[in-house]
Formats: C-alpha cells, sequence, structure tokens
C-alpha cells in the first residue's frame, strides 16, 4: 500500500429516480488494497453507488472504471467484482458447499479444482467441515461466512459489503469486526463497503467517504475524519461533538479569537483561520476534550496555552450516564446551553467528585476546537 | 393473542357451531348420501337399494370406464402443462413488473372470473366454430394471399377450407387451458412474488446469466408455489364438465359427463356415484402426492 494505485474511479456519477438524486455528482478513487467505506445515514446514497458499482444500477450520468476501463454499463455478471448482501442471499436450497461453488460452475472451473477452492473458501472463513449443511442449519453469523467464502472464492478485484454487520447481535458483531478486518489482510483484496454505522466504519477501513443527501462530504482516514471534519455534517455524525456558532473575533498567523453567543468567554485557537473577520463559523468541540474539574473556587483552570478569561467556562451537571470505562455529562452553563463532556473514570472513586447537580468548570486546549466553515 | 381456544371454550363453540352446522347439513350429509348409494342398486324408477354390493364399482373399473378415467388424466394433466408453461412467463413478467402496473395485470387475469363460465364457453364457440372469428380471419389472409399471388403472376390458391376447430379434443384442452389458466398464474405468482430479489442479485453476482438464474434459483426456489398451482389446475381440470360437453366432439367425453349422464339419462344413481368416489379417490391421490413433494422440497426462505 506504499504506492496508491487507483483500482474504482467514480468520474462525476450521478444517478436520478425520477426527480430524485440519490447519487448527486460523485467522484470517488478507490485504491487497490484498501478497505474503503461509504458511511452515512440511510437514504444518504451510499447503498446507490455500490449497486452501481456491482451492476444492479446504471449511473444516470458519469462513468465508472474499474482498472481504467469504463463498466458503467456492463451487467454484473460482466464485471471482477463480487458482493456480499445484506441479507446474505444464500441460496436456501443448496448446501453450503454448494453456494460456495455457485459462481466456480458458471466459471466453469473443472470438479477437481473447483471442490478445491471451495475448502480452501469455507476453511477461510472458519466454516471447515460444514459444506454439506443446508443454509437453515445454520447460525446468521455461519450464513454471513458462507456469503463472504461464495464470493471471496470468485478471487474479484473488489469485494464489495453492503451493511455487513448490521444484522448480527453485539457480540458477533465485534467478532466479525476483528475478522473481516484479518480476512481482508490475509486475501489483500480491495474492500468496499456500505455502513450507517460510524463505529463500524472507523473500526474497519483504512479510509472513509462520508456521504449526505446524495452528495460526498468528506473522503478521509477515520483518523481525519474524527479530529478534521471538514463541514458540521460529518462532525456531528461521526461521533459526538458540541458545536458552537461565532463570528471571527482575532485573526492573526498564530491565534485566532471566535466570540460565540451561546458562550460566556471567548474561544482561544492557537493557530489563523482562513476566513473573512466577523463571517459565520462554527467551533466544534468533542466531548472528551473537555476537561471537567471540580469548582472550588472563582478562579477558572487554565491549561497554559490559552489567555486567563477563555477557553473556561463553570457550569452545573445536568446529566449523567455512567458508562464503566468512561463517564459522560451534560453541564448547563450560564446562558443555559448544555455542553457534552465526556471523562474517563482513571480511578475508581473519582466520578463520585461529579454527581447531579455539582458545579464544575469546564475548560479545553487551545488546540481543541475544530473550525469549520460550513 | 396466541390464545388457546382451551381457555375459552363456549366462545370458540359458539363460533364454530354454525359453520360446522352447515359443512354437515350441506356437505357431510349429501356426500354420506351418495357414497350410500354407491353401494346399492336400482329397485324400480326411483327406488335405491343399498345392498352393500360392490358391483357398481367393479363397473367403474372396468375396461371401458377405466379408459375414461385415463383420457380425463390425460386431458387434465396435458391441460395443467400447458397452464404452466404459459402461466409461468405471465406469473414472472408480473413478478417484475412496476408497482403500478402491478394490480392491473392481477387485474386482467382476474378479470375472466367476474363473467359466468357457461357465457365464456359460448364465447369460445363463436371464435372457434367453422364460421367463426378464427376461420373468417384466416380466410381473410387466404384471399388477400390469394390476390396478391394473382397480381404477382402465381396460380390462384383456390377455395379456402376452414379449419375444424370446435368439437374435437383440440377444442376441449383450448378451453381448458383458458378456463384455468388464472389458477397456475396466481399461486406461481404468490411464490415468485414472495422471492427475496437479492438471490437473483446475487446469482448475476455470482457470474451466471438470466437463463441459468432463472434455472438454478427461481425455478428451484417457487416449487412449493410450482406444486400448488400444478394441483389447484389439475384437480378441477380432472372433473371438468361444462367444456368438454360443449366444446368436445363425440370421443372427448371427460368422467364428469360419463356421471352425469348416469345421474340424469342414465337413471342409475348408484353406479353414477361410485364413478363419482372413484374420481374423489384419484383427487385425494394426487393431494396426497402432492403433499409428499411439498414436504421433500425445502421452504422457500431468504
Amino acid at each position: 500500500m506504499s504506492q496508491a494505485k487507483p483500482i474504482i474511479t467514480f468520474e462525476n456519477v450521478t444517478k436520478r429516480f425520477g426527480k430524485l438524486a440519490a447519487v448527486d455528482d460523485v467522484s470517488l478513487t478507490v485504491n487497490e488494497g484498501e478497505f474503503f467505506a461509504l458511511l452515512g445515514p440511510s437514504g444518504c446514497g451510499k447503498t446507490t453507488l455500490l449497486r452501481m458499482l456491482a451492476g444492479f444500477e446504471v449511473p444516470t450520468e458519469g462513468r465508472i472504471l474499474i482498472d481504467g476501463q469504463d463498466v458503467s454499463n456492463t451487467p454484473p455478471n460482466k464485471r471482477p467484482i463480487n458482493m456480499v448482501f445484506q441479507s446474505y442471499a444464500v441460496f436456501p436450497h443448496m448446501t453450503v458447499a454448494d453456494n460456495v461453488a455457485y459462481g466456480l460452475v458458471v466459471d466453469k472451473v473443472a470438479k477437481a479444482e473447483r471442490d478445491r477452492r471451495v475448502e480452501e473458501a469455507l476453511s477461510l472463513v472458519q466454516l471447515d467441515g460444514l459444506g454439506g449443511r443446508k443454509p437453515d442449519q445454520l447460525s446468521g453469523g455461519q450464513r454471513q461466512r458462507v456469503a463472504l467464502a461464495r464470493a471471496l472464492v470468485k478471487r474479484p478485484r473488489v469485494l464489495l459489503l453492503d451493511e455487513p454487520l448490521s444484522a448480527l447481535d453485539a457480540k458477533l458483531r465485534a467478532q466479525m469486526r476483528t475478522e473481516l478486518c484479518t480476512l481482508q489482510e490475509k486475501v489483500g483484496i480491495t474492500f468496499i463497503m456500505v455502513t450507517h454505522d460510524q463505529d463500524e466504519a472507523l473500526a474497519l477501513a483504512s479510509r472513509c467517504a462520508v456521504m449526505n443527501k446524495g452528495v460526498l462530504q468528506q473522503v478521509a482516514s477515520p483518523n481525519d475524519l474524527y479530529e478534521f471534519p471538514s463541514s458540521r455534517f460529518v462532525a456531528d455524525f461521526i461521533g459526538q461533538v458540541n458545536l458552537f456558532e461565532g463570528v471571527l473575533a482575532v485573526d492573526e498567523q498564530d491565534h485566532a479569537v471566535i466570540r460565540a453567543p451561546d458562550l460566556p468567554v471567548d474561544l482561544f485557537l492557537d493557530h489563523g483561520v482562513t476566513g473573512a473577520r466577523g463571517a459565520t463559523l462554527w467551533a466544534a468541540i468533542r466531548p472528551e476534550k473537555i476537561e471537567l474539574h471540580k469548582k472550588t473556587g472563582e478562579t477558572p483552570p487554565n491549561l497554559g496555552d490559552a489567555p486567563a478569561g477563555t477557553n473556561a467556562v463553570a457550569g452545573v451537571i445536568r446529566h449523567e450516564a455512567y458508562l464503566g470505562g468512561s463517564s459522560t455529562y451534560e453541564v448547563e452553563i450560564a446562558g443555559g446551553r448544555r455542553i457534552k463532556v465526556q471523562r474517563s473514570n482513571l480511578t475508581r472513586w473519582d466520578q463520585e467528585d461529579f454527581a447531579l447537580g455539582e458545579t464544575v468548570w469546564l475548560c479545553w486546549h487551545a488546540c481543541s476546537p475544530a473550525v469549520l466553515l460550513s | 393473542m396466541e390464545q388457546s381456544w382451551k381457555q375459552a371454550k363456549a366462545v370458540f363453540a359458539a363460533a364454530l357451531a354454525a359453520p360446522l352446522a352447515w359443512l354437515v347439513v350441506f356437505f357431510v350429509a349429501p356426500m354420506v348420501i351418495v357414497w350410500a348409494f354407491s353401494f346399492g342398486q336400482n329397485q324400480g324408477l326411483t327406488e335405491i337399494a343399498i345392498s352393500g354390493t360392490f358391483h357398481n364399482y367393479a363397473r367403474a373399473i372396468a375396461p371401458l370406464y377405466l379408459q375414461i378415467f385415463l383420457k380425463s388424466a390425460w386431458v387434465a394433466g396435458l391441460t395443467t402443462a400447458l397452464c404452466l408453461v404459459l402461466g409461468f412467463p405471465v406469473a414472472l413478467a408480473i413478478t417484475f413488473a412496476a408497482d403500478r402496473a402491478k394490480t392491473w395485470l392481477l387485474l386482467l387475469i382476474m378479470l375472466p372470473f367476474w363473467t359466468n363460465l357457461l357465457i365464456r364457453t359460448y364465447a369460445l364457440i363463436a371464435v372457434l366454430r367453422t364460421e367463426g372469428y378464427v376461420n373468417m380471419g384466416l380466410e381473410w389472409l387466404w384471399k388477400g394471399g390469394g390476390a396478391l399471388a394473382a397480381l404477382v403472376g402465381l396460380k390462384p390458391l383456390g377455395a379456402f377450407q376452414p379449419l375444424e376447430l370446435l368439437h374435437n379434443n383440440f377444442a376441449v384442452v383450448l378451453g381448458l387451458v383458458y378456463v384455468h389458466l388464472p389458477f397456475m398464474v396466481l399461486p406461481l405468482y404468490a411464490a415468485l412474488d414472495r422471492l427475496d430479489r437479492s438471490l437473483l442479485e446475487a446469482s448475476l453476482d455470482l457470474g451466471a446469466g438470466h437463463l441459468r438464474t432463472l434455472l438454478r434459483v427461481v425455478v428451484p426456489l417457487a416449487l412449493p408455489g410450482i406444486a400448488s398451482g400444478v394441483l389447484i389446475t389439475f384437480i378441477p381440470a380432472l372433473g371438468a364438465y361444462l367444456t368438454p360437453d360443449l366444446l368436445g366432439g363425440p370421443d372427448s367425453q371427460m368422467i364428469a359427463n360419463v356421471i352425469e349422464r348416469q345421474f340424469k339419462r342414465a337413471n342409475d344413481w348408484p353406479f353414477g356415484a361410485a364413478l363419482s368416489f372413484v374420481l374423489m379417490y384419484l383427487t385425494f391421490i394426487a393431494v396426497a402426492i402432492q403433499a409428499v413433494l411439498a414436504k421433500r422440497t425445502p421452504e422457500a426462505r431468504g
């Protein structure tokens, strides 16, 4: 993966169903060997994009290239791509082995070779010895493995996964997540996954594309998506966030100040902002990047990277959710705005200091807010 | 919702009483009477003595009548096969039609039910008879062809010979297929419409063409629907009465026509009753075979 070689390219792809544009002018490149995730709320067009790649839908405008070849109008059975369906779509009237062999029979692979590859594929997904079973004798997780084996046995250039973990229970989901990762490293095939679950996308993907209402919002690594979102939509969709609308009051080379009506203090940033002074913008602060201190006096805590009177505000804990490893709080500040804060429970007692109704200080580093222009 | 009848016996009994009484009086009782007749013999014009004889059954399976049974089964079987061949593509087309068109197409399939069978059969006669619409159309084409031949200097075609389309086995099978096609299409449609579309997409995705997908995925999964369509077509076709009576010739009578004659013209109720019950046993066997087959084929679940 040192040099990125494009394998899939969407060129200004639009898909309209009637008047509605399900996918609106999407341009996107997926590189060889990537685990790529298409992420977005339901109805954002991510599944339509995947189905166009598989060949079940034809783009209204634009082109789709696989290995540089235009496949926009190629039928699904002629594409070097295989798919794991959300419902798994395992043929109920065939045994597991026949399901896996289906694509090889179509390709007229000789019997001996076929049997060998089916066995290999089944052992790859840890279904050794279950080839004779019928799908109704399998659990949901096993059926998914059959669907995986059936697609991988064809040695596709790209494997598509439509909401691969959505039908599994929580425990199995966590297990399959790890297994999918291992599997992808083992077979070295490019995986493209559609999901509405941001945790899933962040955990699995090497790169994610976030979509909303048919439009591509941001394409980035999970880390960049979380820490450097490009818009309020992405910041809000990926994880939790506190958004403050404000105007740029100071904008220098090495620092900037945002004045937000919701906050009684100024937001001090340790970097300049490329934006017009006085323009509306948004500061996004993740809950875990806000520190919670017990209020013992009138002097706010200072983290040392912002002038006094900025980046710290007093409030009252109005809501608390204990999650074991961490706790989340909603703290009401002067003016009534509630701020989400997440705090790791570092010792076995310290969450007791932050009970409901407690007055606390909130403060954050000058580098913590992400500035959003849209 | 899952309340057992055991917890509300009185309500259950009250709800059941009326339909049960209806069934006993108008279905079970007449059947028992006819069944009893089948073991009796005529005494005079109207009296039937139930003597417990198997004579009527012996007659019913004698070669003469056995042949008619076989012929009925053959005609019904052919009808069913034709209905399946014609009905499957229709059901498939309706399944994949746009949602709005679907309703209309299903309506078209069911529309004939709204017209009386007798009227539909007479309409078929009007279409098929010697001076009927088919022959009229053919004659028009023939004459047109003749005129064209004369125009290019070929020798004339001669007089038009109308096709004999009515009062033969062809007319009976055509009529039966026409009447029973909806019985085939509807269960097939129900089975195909339930099919998980992603199974078909998976087949295409794995490289199969449409024909392979149809034969390897659609047909096997629609098998329960095909079985019930076959049964629901075969049984009424086996006992068809009106169609062979009106469209058939002297050699195309089916078992129901023979039964009718025993009850009416021949005035031999005991023998007619025996024939009826043989027909009914045959039907039971067909249902039993279907049930066994249905158990063997896996459920068409996604």
